[in-house]
């Protein structure tokens, strides 16, 4: 299908994209890679009255190292280059994001497609959104009011709902901690569709037994869902198979996710006490 | 009011300047207003890559992008593939391993091809199988394209570029196609 009309307006800067968002008021968007948004319009869920493409404003293209050990990548970096990530310094700590963005979208999705977009999105399945809840990142977004830093725990509100103002850029995704052991493991009917579950997971071990442990499930709420009692189950575990199956178990007990065309409520739970498990297993194997 | 832009965009090495309403979609500025009818378009959401061409070099889903945001870029559609009527080496192996049945599909999978093989020389079966992934088609199963691709791949390797005729004799033509651009200034992202 075709997508309503709307007014194009280009941002050559950050202050720029943020004034004209002002100027045109909450009906309008901000357009940078466009895959999750533009296929929205073409089938008419959403009409914004004008779109700002913020796809040329420079030096938003980045992944770097942050505040010694942590990572920060720029709203407009591209999925691609997240996969393409190659800095074995960045990687020492981040290799989930390497890991986890092969199954973000499909190449050519990845190719125009930006994590900060994907963030803004707020899809409670995307695997950007997951990672930024696991990993405890900040978003950083620009508005009328100024800069302003927002811890991921603040910063999913629900189906497609963030804590970002109607006036608000985000310019930088921040992951403070590295996680040498992390992992994300989804199940989709096919390769790149988005996940009927998805489960991202970090786990703190020290001779053989975990000392501490992070699950978060993408697919089975209406945002990114830690789940606490999981993680209880790890605390103090020996780790292996019988404490992953356990964490698993423990999860799908706890998560109420609803039915739809993908996938029953109780497929979900199964599901997610599968994608717990080989979630866990890949952390615990990933030494770097 | 219709909200219309001028947009200067290089589709094969060849300038094109028109008024684009900001609502129609690339493939629609290809197929509709510059005749690049080789584009097809299946979904119109982005899931089975049919309409799929290059933009400065990278592959995007046409249904996905808006013309005005082609403005000042170079598009590579499965038009500028063959030269002076001869088949490049990978719309060969396509024709050699039965890659297409009902054609449909077939230009969005050519030009997902020649994106990968231009950005890995050598891929992995694995690496072809995941990003041939992208795209759907309903006749063949897939094996024959798998195949087609790894072959076009063999044959170039270590030799010249990989995607025959684009790179090949348009290499200049692109160039000169940006060049074109810039000296008709508002060249930009």
């Amino acid at each position: 299908m075709k997508p309503a009309a709307f007014e194009y307006r280009r941002a050559t800067a950050v202050e720029d994209a943020v004034d004209q968002l002002t100027e045109l008021g909450d009906e309008a968007k901000l357009l940078a890679g466009g895959q999750s948004l533009v296929p929205m319009m073409n089938f008419r869920l959403v009409r914004p009255s004008a779109l700002v493409d913020v796809a040329g404003i420079p030096d938003l293209q980045y992944l770097e190292p942050h505040d010694g050990r942590g990572l920060k990548i720029g709203a407009l970096t591209p999925h691609r280059w997240v996969e393409e990530m190659e800095d074995p310094e960045l990687l020492e700590g981040f290799s989930v994001l390497k890991r986890a963005a092969r199954w973000v979208g499909h190449y050519p999705i990845r190719t125009l497609g930006t994590f900060g977009g994907s963030i803004a999105h707020g899809d409670p399945s995307a695997e950007w959104c997951l990672l930024a809840a696991l990993l405890d990142a900040e978003v950083v977004a620009v508005g009328s009011g100024g800069e302003r830093v927002i811890p991921a725990s603040d910063f999913f509100h629900g189906f497609f709902m963030t804590a970002l103002e109607p006036d608000e850029m985000i310019v930088e995704v921040r992951f403070p901690q590295p996680a040498p052991n992390a992992a994300l493991q989804e199940f989709a009917r096919r390769a790149g569709d988005y996940a009927i579950v998805a489960a991202a997971v970090t786990l703190d071990m020290e001779d053989g037994k975990c000392r501490s442990a992070r699950v978060v499930l993408g697919g089975v709420a209406d945002v990114p869902l830690r789940v606490p009692e999981a993680e209880r189950v790890l605390e103090g575990a020996d780790v292996g198979r019988e404490a992953f199956e356990e964490a698993g178990r423990e999860a799908a007990k706890v998560v109420d996710p609803p039915s739809d065309v993908q996938g029953t409520s109780e497929y979900r739970r199964d599901l997610s006490a599968v994608m717990v498990r080989r979630a866990l297993e890949e952390a615990a194997g990933d030494v770097g | 009011m219709k909200d219309v832009h001028s947009v200067k965009i290089a589709v094969n090495g060849r300038l094109h300047e028109i008024d684009v309403e900001s609502r129609r979609t690339l493939a629609d500025v290809l197929r509709h207003d510059l005749g690049y009818t080789g584009t097809h378009l299946g979904c119109e959401h982005g899931i089975c890559g049919a309409c799929t061409v290059l933009v400065d070099g990278l592959a995007v889903r046409s249904c996905l992008a808006f013309g005005v945001q082609a403005d000042g870029r170079e598009i590579e559609t499965v038009e500028g593939l063959e030269s002076g009527g001869q088949l490049n080496s990978l719309q060969e192996a396509f024709s050699a391993h039965h890659a297409l049945q009902c054609g449909f599909c077939t230009p969005g999978f050519l030009m997902l091809a020649t994106a990968l093989l231009r950005e890995k020389l050598d891929p992995t079966e694995e690496e072809v199988r995941e990003v041939m992934s992208s795209n759907l088609c309903r006749c063949t199963g897939y094996q024959g394209i798998i195949e087609a691709v790894l072959d076009a791949a063999g044959k170039n390797r270590g030799t010249e570029a990989v995607d025959g005729a684009v790179s090949r004799e348009t290499a200049e033509d692109r160039v000169e196609g940006v060049s074109l651009l810039r000296e008709a200034g508002d060249h930009t992202q």
